[in-house]
């Protein structure tokens, strides 16, 4: 029964690796095969060799596969240009009457009633196959042992390259970096971290400089690019916000009055308030039209002409 | 059991016409897999036929052997392309002159 169903999906996806133009899509398809094998197998009763088979096959093997691919690039595509004049349609038309002599021939062929499993798995298909493993085939199981450290070294040897540059050790790379502040003026230090707000910290929340605009330098490059950086301005909001909930938070306390006038914790909010909102203005006018646009692009446009 | 035989030869044949038709060597090497799939399939039938694990032995020496033959095989693909740029199997024929 399992064998009516899984057949011709497998013949279907099988066929599929033929015809699929991508590489990938030609892995999957294997793995869909690999997989009804692995059925067929425990239907045969070899249950040692359905692990293997999804272990080895589908969970190693097509892995590697998909290793290659992405290294090799998945759009590497196949070329539909014959070198061979003729080749494609001359192996379609061989492989048609190899598989037409094959299948007339097996279906012909009378096998009889099966003996079945039963006899040769008594004690458990996994013992009975150690005991054949490791008594008539234990020379080629040694020979395995030995293919497979040559495959490992192999792999290893082609695998690897040699490097053509001395690498760069810390001091190579102390004296490159004086060597361009040197020529190009590149700062010396590390790059400034992201902004710390009293609601954002991560990574795409631009410092601010001096004079309130996003620094450019403090996120990564990859967000900008994707642009998903928060703009400066909605911080300015956000101290806004926060100051006037922290107001409201003030006002249900009694002693709010007496508290905000000797409070010497809230000098730096005033202060930060006087450049807050100066920034919010100064953006919104360089950017009329696109104000949901990231603002760290327009103060990054206009910082060259600023003489800060 | 038949039937099983018949599926393992037209595996078989798919994966030979693929070998033959594909032109990006990884694929030609999925074909390889698919052939050797297709002779495991017929050696446990034929274990299961005959009632002898016989089949199942060599089913499993014959995924060992699968299993170092793509290891080598990507790495050389992986070398190829690394001086190639290219997986197309008619790329790699500067032996031949």
């Amino acid at each position: 029964m399992a064998f009516w169903i899984l057949a011709p999906i497998m013949v279907v996806a099988a066929l599929g690796i033929l015809f699929v133009r991508k590489a990938v899509h030609a892995a999957l398809l294997l793995a869909v095969v690999m997989i009804g094998l692995a059925v067929l197998y425990a239907v045969l009763e070899a249950p040692f060799l359905f692990a293997v088979q999804i272990i080895v096959y589908t969970g190693a093997i097509l892995m590697l596969f998909l290793f290659v691919l992405m290294l090799v690039g998945v759009d590497a595509s196949d070329s539909v240009v014959e070198t061979i004049r003729g080749q494609r349609a001359l192996a379609t038309v061989l492989g048609l009457l190899l598989g037409l002599v094959l299948v007339t021939g097996f279906s012909q062929l009378a096998l009889g009633t099966a003996v079945g499993m039963e006899e040769a798995n008594r004690g458990g298909n996994i013992e009975q196959l150690a005991n054949v493993l490791f008594s008539r085939y234990v020379f080629a199981f040694e020979a395995t042992s030995a293919l497979l450290i040559t495959a490992a070294i192999g792999a290893m040897v082609l695998a690897h390259r040699e490097r053509l540059t001395p690498k760069a050790g810390q001091a190579a790379l102390a004296a490159q970096r004086m060597r361009d502040y040197s020529e190009s003026g590149k700062h010396l230090g590390p790059l400034p971290s992201p902004g710390v707000y009293a609601r954002h910290n991560a990574v795409d929340t631009p410092a601010l400089l001096p004079d309130g605009t996003a620094s450019e330098a403090s996120v990564s490059r990859v967000l900008a690019a994707r642009g998903t950086v928060r703009s400066a301005p909605a911080y300015a909001d956000d101290i806004d916000e926060v100051r006037r909930q922290l107001g409201a938070g003030r006002a249900d306390q009694p002693v709010d009055g007496t508290a905000d006038a000797t409070d010497p914790a809230r000098m730096p909010e005033q202060s930060g308030k006087a450049g807050a909102p100066a920034t919010t203005e100064e953006d919104v006018k360089t950017t009329p039209g696109r104000s949901s646009s990231p603002p760290l692009r327009s103060s990054a446009e206009q910082r060259p002409g600023d003489p800060a | 059991m038949t039937q099983y035989i018949v599926l393992s030869a037209i595996l078989f044949t798919i994966g030979c016409v693929g070998v033959l038709t594909r032109r990006n060597a990884i694929v030609v090497f999925m074909c390889v897999e698919l052939m050797l799939n297709a002779c495991n399939l017929a050696l446990v039938t034929f274990a299961k036929q005959h009632g002898n694990l016989d089949g199942q032995v060599a089913a499993f020496f014959v995924m060992v052997v699968a299993a170092a033959e793509v290891v080598i095989g990507l790495a050389i693909i992986m070398t190829i392309f690394r001086t190639r740029r290219s997986a197309s199997v008619d790329d790699a024929s500067l032996l031949k002159y």
